[in-house]
């Protein structure tokens, strides 16, 4: 089964050294999902091009535009997240945080992602944990132990990016071809296995009125 | 089928002169604009309740007592009534009271309030949002409908030997609406009860109100009040006519730039696609309200919002004219020329729930209920 990895950009230049990362960490991925026989494929949101759109959700009392209803329903049904933030004024930018506030609180339970960001020195490296991967516990993802942090120096030079962007790959690919929701195997734990997400894009399932009304018919 | 305007209620200066009217002008204006919309031959004026600025329609029946005894024919709505934040209790006695004022041009909109804070001002938790709303509605149908009312809830005091007074007009409830943008509750609420369902999609896009729609149209069914296509459906709309798209364009585009839910974010046209905001010709405004039926169904009743973001009086009494004149006369006949027999066109009004007999379901507390329990029988017996 081919897993869909949705690798989410917030670079402002073309090309940006986010998205730079970013095809190195998909790259990465898709051999450490071959390697433990699946197929990956990959969904690229560059946030740039989503900036209207961001802009137009935010000043219309949260209406998405076509294009976001789309973006949603696609991150929401992936298998897992590459989520790359330049490094802006001690956090991950605007349009990356915008991007995530336009999410449903749902749209990120249970997923696989892989964080990471780039700046120019390597003195902004704790983004990864004190920003990221907070955001990302809020929205109930699984974010992999490893996060990749590049600084400028690191596209040049004997670093050990490469061996950060494996291991995290490696990390992210484990947690997308894990098959232990086989249905009607292993413990139950009395809980759904398969995380609900959901995009908020469509209108949920409805309660019955019955239980609505339970306890407050006087 | 009714057509009418409904109000905000918001004092917003005017962009293009800077200037703000008082609270007593835009009280006035309100006014004003009921009065047009029955001399224009339109059926509805709802106003909102509000208790923050910049909004002055805090009091909704003062105001529409005001309306009723200044109108003969007009249907006098609201939009909303704030159901979580209000004691039930006093709904249910202003708006009957407002019932035989008016003879029984009443009805009303439930809603959920535009601000967070209003739920601690009237002493209530926002995270109690929906649970306040069934009870309350719950309890306001029992005092409408029981003529002594013993009743314990979760959030109000509870009553011993109760009685509503006055009784509602004629010894009917007024017809009520549920307004909700995005909670399925509400909608399910609605049709619970036989209510109608209003979707003011002006902020939104048509595909999530035709969801919305569809859910409560086929829960309605569930329900046991008839088929989903006679269910009871409302609709907002935000319109600006002028005699030519680029006249009215050129009018209107300051007061959008600068509205206040919408302005310094996406431009006039965006939005217009997005949304079913309709500024142009009479013709074009037409031609965008009979398409609201191809998504959300045949439907009973058609909100415009005109008066909002700062738009002056005299202009906003000439868009009634328009509407009055070009516009609703022919979305009358060709709403009903595409609208099939066993689909009512308009929504239940008070002569046609006195018509309808004391035993008629609306006179139910649950009139659902009857149907849920019949339907477990049969499967009982199946």
């Amino acid at each position: 089964m081919t897993r869909t990895i949705v690798v989410v950009t917030a670079g402002l230049s073309v090309p940006s050294s986010t998205r730079l990362l970013a095809d190195q960490l998909a790259d990465a991925v898709a051999a450490q999902v071959g390697a433990r026989g699946e197929a990956a494929r990959f969904e690229h949101v560059e946030l740039r091009e989503l900036a209207g759109d961001l802009a137009t959700f935010m000043t219309s009392g949260g209406m998405p535009t076509q294009r976001l209803s789309e973006v949603r329903d696609l991150v929401s049904a992936a298998d897992g997240m590459i989520a790359v933030t330049p490094v802006f004024t001690a956090s991950y930018s605007g349009l990356f945080k915008m991007f995530f506030d336009a999410l449903d609180t749902d749209a990120l339970t249970g997923m696989p992602v892989l964080i990471a960001a780039t700046a120019g020195t390597a003195r902004h490296s704790l983004v990864l944990d004190h920003a990221m991967r907070p955001l990302f516990a809020y929205l109930r993802a699984v974010v992999v132990p490893t996060g990749v942090f590049a600084a400028t120096e690191d596209f040049g030079g004997s670093t050990d990016l490469t061996a950060r962007i494996t291991r995290a790959a490696g990390e992210l690919a484990g947690l997308v071809v894990s098959t232990d929701h086989v249905a009607g195997f292993g413990p139950d734990a009395g809980e759904r296995r398969t995380p609900q997400r959901s995009a908020g894009t469509s209108v949920g399932p409805v309660t019955d009125f019955a239980d609505l009304l339970r306890g407050h018919a006087g | 089928m009714q057509f009418g305007i409904f109000s905000v209620g918001d004092v917003t200066p005017d962009p293009t002169t800077g200037r703000t009217p008082s609270e007593a002008e835009r009280i006035e204006s309100m006014t004003r604009i009921a009065l047009a919309a029955e001399e224009a031959g339109l059926d509805v004026f709802a106003t909102g309740e509000h208790h923050n600025p910049p909004f002055v329609p805090s009091s909704p029946t003062t105001h529409l007592g005001f309306i009723a005894a200044k109108t003969e024919r007009l249907l006098l709505s609201t939009s909303t009534t704030l159901i979580t934040t209000n004691d039930p209790v006093k709904i249910a006695e202003d708006y009957a009271m407002l019932q035989h004022l008016s003879g029984g041009r009443v009805d009303l909109m439930m809603g959920r309030g535009n601000t967070g804070p209003v739920y601690p001002w009237f002493g209530k938790d926002i995270r109690d949002g929906i649970k306040l709303a069934i009870e309350n509605y719950h309890l306001l149908r029992t005092l409408w409908r029981e003529p002594v009312v013993n009743w314990q809830g979760q959030f109000r005091t509870p009553l011993q030997g109760y009685t509503s007074t006055p009784a509602p007009l004629d010894g009917t409830p007024p017809f009520v609406w549920h307004g909700s943008i995005r909670s399925t509750e509400i909608a399910e609420q609605a049709a619970y009860y036989g209510d109608g369902f209003f979707h003011n999609h002006i902020f939104w896009n048509k595909e999530h109100t035709e969801q919305m729609v569809r859910l409560y149209r086929r829960r309605f069914e569930h329900y046991g009040h008839g088929s989903a296509d006679q269910a009871i459906v409302g609709l907002g709309g935000q319109v600006f006519m002028g005699t030519t798209e680029a006249e009215a364009k050129r009018q209107f585009r300051p007061y959008f730039d600068n509205a206040p839910v919408y302005g310094h974010g996406p431009s006039l046209e965006d939005f217009s696609t997005m949304t079913p905001l309709t500024v142009g010709t009479p013709e074009q405004v037409i031609e965008r309200t009979l398409g609201f039926a191809d998504y959300a169904g045949d439907y009973q009743r058609q909100l415009f919002l005109i008066d909002h973001a700062g738009l002056p009086i005299d202009v906003v009494l000439e868009q009634i004219q328009i509407l009055g004149t070009e516009v609703v006369p022919v979305l009358r006949t060709e709403f009903e020329r595409r609208r099939p027999a066993h689909v009512p066109s308009d929504p239940p009004t008070h002569s046609s729930l006195v018509a309808a007999g004391p035993d008629a379901p609306h006179h139910l507390v649950e009139p659902a209920r009857a149907t849920l329990e019949a339907a477990a029988s049969e499967g009982a017996r199946a």
